[in-house]
């Protein structure tokens, strides 16, 4: 049944498509910390020795890379959705 | 030369078409779409030339066709639009098409007033039913009360005897109005009737159908009690204004009853009729619409072959109609075939004739193009058709157009999505023709499918080379910059040049610059440079191009008096720049860094006559001063040159002329006054001289007029030295644009993205809200970064073209080839339509 029409459903499955692709890769690039997104952590100062400060680092980047997988597993999810939206929406047009 | 560098060579032809023939060729020729016919009668207005009926049948036909058309769609039949195209029809099956058009629009009109009729008295009949069905209630209850008994009254026997009256007689009428006219109508009645009439109203829960409207009405059944004739006409007065229809509605319950079983019958009969009506309708109309685009094309291509006959001469024999057309060269045997082929049809044995006319009219300008070189000359056009055989700049811009867009919009991530957008429609481009689509918008993306597509690709290139994919450097190959230092953490550590560089990053901007805290200054320096680069190097392409043009057209004048003096000057200034900044960039390092000259200052210096020395630093190479000194003088002495040469140099060969023409005359005269006695020699030669003069005349065009001259080539200097020096700041936007968009899509980074890669308090709440991040940036990414930066970029990509680079060889002042073409013409007739 379709419960959105066409146009919003096409549009749900262009941007899980892109986010299925982004997210999986930028999970990637955090979980081999990547250190373009070092600026983006919102990693804080607090710590003065340099070990324990490379862990806070390490951690950070592993939280981040989590958060791009779960991101990219609901992604999935919206994206068979909306995929079942499209086709019905195609059929009740077609029909 | 290749037809893409310059536009068709043209000619003008003259055909003699036989009158039997010319109908069929002219078809051919329509479906071929090689020529461009004149109008050979301008001064004949439109009724009076030869096949005016004809024309006029066809706009019949049309109309005709389109009353069809719109039956069809109110009634909502499918038209079938299989795409085919059928040839033009004969003259003679236009009477059957004609015939048959007829007949169906008869058909269709008489079952529409049918129907109409037969909807009316349906209307009536059930507007009738209900007013019987309704009122019965309101006699129902007055026959509860007591009330419709006539013997009994009101007060009983007191009220008559005090009155003394004869018994009252009510009297009342029925009908139905609009149910939105209720109110006002009630509000009338007691007013008009000050309160002495008592009306009661029932509403019809079922919509009615309006007949000649088709609309569903809803209305309101009433019944209106009065007493005496002259409230009785009063009320139908305002019944009448308010458009109520009235109905009988007899006295007597028996009747009533009587009557209802009568009208429930005939509306029974009559729904009967009426389905078969609109079956029949319908039956006609299946039929009509199967036939309906393909008689419109015939139609059409009917019409367009008529119009073009009225613009035919006719021969004085009245046998054969003469006809002229400009077209191209290479096309003659196509065209010369196609006439062939006419004339075969049409059975005729007298062939057609095409002949090839001189003429010193310019010919109109014709780029042949494909689906993929349409898209870059339609942005040529769209400044100024070229004039006839001038150098066309499209070509170079297939390539300068996407590469200069890229570089204000260099982001490999926004590239690719460009390129797979674009990708799609370059894939799915017959089903997407096929469909037709009506969105304005998306047509004018779709027509510039290839320009997307490569300004995508290349803005992929130089998103990699200034290291952006969505405002993010990727480093591939290693940053040529070293931490040496390994100590204590630091926040922010300075690299020195000198002692933390080992060697530049092989491919693009070093993937270091993103963290580090002078990017913009770095990137700034960088772009500038790169964009005064670029642009010096498409002026200067543009001024080389126009060299062509003088060749091609034997100006040599221009060439010497023009075309060097201005390539020089460019190259004095700017090319000397050029040369400078990338001299600066080859030869100074990190270590001697603090003596690079900057290039600002030189140039300043170069045209103020003036040097500045860097203390305890080495020139920037050996004898700068004197080679500057020497370049401007080179630059000062060009604007005289470009003034002044040509003007001098034409006014000087019009006086040589006018003084051939006076030796000429003066000689013809002395010719006269030898040979005074004959008369037929003396006059041949005066005709001689005077035609010898024509045609010097003809050749030049207008009356040389050296004041003229002079303005026009000053403004042309003026404009060229300005120009040259506000067109090399121009291309500064090339620096700005992408600044921007690299600027902006870092803030949407930092504002957007950021917050979905934030550490929170349980493990999956950062996922879920960068489920929700990832959708927001992904719509601001396309919404802003890729459709507005994406069409400013357009824009300048396009005023670069048509500004900086076009103005230094294109006039684009000709006129556009318009070849008569059914395909040109049904698509403007199906646009038109919707």
């Amino acid at each position: 049944m379709p419960c959105c029409g066409p146009r919003s459903s096409l549009c749900c499955l262009i941007i899980s498509v892109w986010g299925i692709i982004m997210l999986s890769i930028l999970g990637g690039l955090l979980y081999i910390d990547s250190i373009a997104f070092i600026e983006d952590l919102g990693i804080e100062d607090t710590e003065t020795n340099p070990n324990a400060t490379y862990e806070n680092i390490k951690d950070h980047f592993e939280y981040a890379a989590y958060n791009c997988w779960i991101a990219c597993g609901l992604y999935l999810v919206t994206f068979f959705i909306s995929l079942q939206q499209f086709y019905s929406n195609k059929r009740a047009i077609s029909s | 030369m290749g037809t893409l560098f310059r536009s068709e060579q043209m000619t003008l032809c003259q055909l003699f078409l036989q009158s039997e023939a010319a109908y069929t060729c002219v078809s051919e020729l329509g479906e071929l779409g090689l020529a461009m016919f004149r109008d050979l009668n301008p001064d004949v207005n439109a009724f009076q030339r030869k096949f005016v009926n004809e024309v006029r049948r066809c706009d019949e036909m049309e109309r005709k066709l389109r009353f069809l058309e719109k039956e069809i769609k109110r009634d909502k039949i499918p038209m079938l639009d299989v795409g085919d195209n059928p040839e033009a029809p004969q003259p003679r099956e236009m009477i059957d098409l004609e015939a048959t058009f007829e007949k169906l629009e008869n058909e269709l009109k008489e079952v529409n007033t049918n129907a109409e009729a037969l909807k009316k008295t349906y209307l009536e009949l059930t507007e009738l039913k209900h007013i019987l069905k309704k009122t019965q209630t309101f006699f129902d209850e007055m026959q509860e009360s007591g009330m419709g008994d006539d013997s009994t009254h009101l007060l009983g026997d007191e009220g008559l005897r005090a009155g003394g009256q004869a018994p009252m007689k009510l009297g009342f009428v029925a009908g139905v109005i609009l149910r939105e006219r209720l109110n006002s109508f009630e509000r009338m009645l007691w007013r008009v009737c000050r309160g002495n009439v008592f009306l009661r109203q029932a509403e019809i829960e079922t919509p009615l159908e309006d007949p000649t409207t088709g609309d569903n009405v809803y209305k309101s059944v009433f019944i209106i009690f009065f007493q005496g004739e002259q409230l009785k006409t009063r009320v139908k007065k305002i019944c009448e204004g308010f458009q109520a229809t009235l109905y009988p509605c007899p006295e007597t319950p028996a009747d009533r009853r009587e009557m209802i079983g009568g009208v429930v019958s005939r509306i029974e009969d009559l729904n009967t009729v009426l389905s078969q009506t609109t079956e029949h309708r319908h039956r006609v109309l299946v039929a009509a619409a199967k036939n309906i685009k393909n008689w419109f094309v015939k139609v059409r291509k009917i019409k367009a072959i008529y119009h073009t006959l009225n613009m035919f001469n006719l021969d004085v024999t009245q046998k054969c109609l003469i006809a002229e057309c400009w077209c191209a060269l290479e096309d003659l045997d196509r065209i010369h075939n196609a006439l062939r082929r006419g004339t075969e049809r049409s059975g005729s044995s007298v062939p057609s004739i095409l002949n090839r006319m001189e003429t010193k009219e310019t010919p109109p300008t014709f780029n042949r193009t494909n689906k993929f070189t349409r898209g870059f000359q339609n942005i040529i056009n769209a400044y100024g058709v070229g004039t006839y055989r001038e150098v066309n700049p499209a070509p170079y811009t297939i390539i300068t157009f996407p590469f200069l867009f890229a570089v204000m919009f260099g982001d490999a991530g926004h590239g690719l999505l460009m390129t797979l957008f674009a990708l799609w429609m370059v894939l799915k481009e017959k089903g997407i023709i096929a469909q037709k689509s009506k969105n304005e918008i998306f047509n004018t993306f779709f027509n510039g499918r290839y320009i997307i597509l490569l300004m995508g690709l290349f803005s992929i290139y130089t998103g990699l080379i200034y290291n952006d994919i969505f405002s993010k450097s990727i480093n591939i190959f290693g940053s040529g910059w070293r931490v040496n230092k390994i100590g204590p953490y630091e926040k922010d550590i300075t690299l020195d040049p000198v002692h933390n560089y080992t060697g530049p990053y092989p491919f693009g901007v070093d993937p270091v610059w993103q963290i580090s805290e002078n990017k913009i200054v770095f990137l700034n320096s960088y772009k500038m440079k790169l964009s005064v680069i670029l642009g010096v190097g498409q002026m200067l392409f543009g001024v080389i191009l126009s060299l062509w043009n003088h060749r091609y057209f034997k100006n040599y004048l221009n060439i010497f008096c023009e075309f060097i003096p201005q390539i020089i000057f460019l190259l004095c200034l700017f090319g000397y720049m050029d040369i400078l900044i990338i001299a600066k960039w080859i030869k100074y390092s990190g270590a001697d860094s603090g003596c690079a000259p900057s290039i600002l200052t030189a140039v300043i210096n170069l045209c103020m006559f003036s040097f500045t020395k860097i203390e305890n630093c080495p020139d920037f190479y050996v004898g700068q001063e004197y080679v500057q000194k020497a370049l401007m003088i080179i630059v000062i002495v060009c604007i005289p040159w470009m003034l002044c040469l040509k003007p001098y140099i034409l006014v000087r060969q019009e006086g040589k002329k006018k003084f051939l023409i006076r030796a000429t005359q003066e000689n013809n005269s002395n010719q006269k006054d030898e040979h005074s006695g004959d008369q037929v020699n003396d006059v041949a030669v005066t005709i001689d001289g005077g035609h010898s003069m024509g045609g010097g005349h003809g050749e030049h065009g207008e009356e040389f007029d050296p004041m003229n001259t002079c303005i026009h080539q000053a403004i042309e200097t003026i404009e060229y030295c300005l120009g040259s020096i506000s067109h090399t700041a121009s291309y500064l936007r090339l620096w700005a644009l992408s600044l921007a968009h690299a600027e902006l899509s870092e803030v949407l980074w930092s504002m957007v993205m950021k917050i979905g890669l934030q550490k929170r308090g349980v493990w999956f709440t950062g996922g879920i809200i960068m489920y929700f991040i990832f959708a927001f940036w992904a719509v601001l990414t396309v919404g802003i970064l890729l459709i507005m930066e994406g069409l400013s970029a357009f824009l300048h990509a396009l005023r670069l073209h048509w500004v900086e680079f076009q103005s230094k060889f294109y006039k684009g002042a000709g006129y556009i080839f318009q070849p008569f073409s059914f395909e040109i013409i049904l698509d403007e007739a199906s646009a038109e339509e919707s």
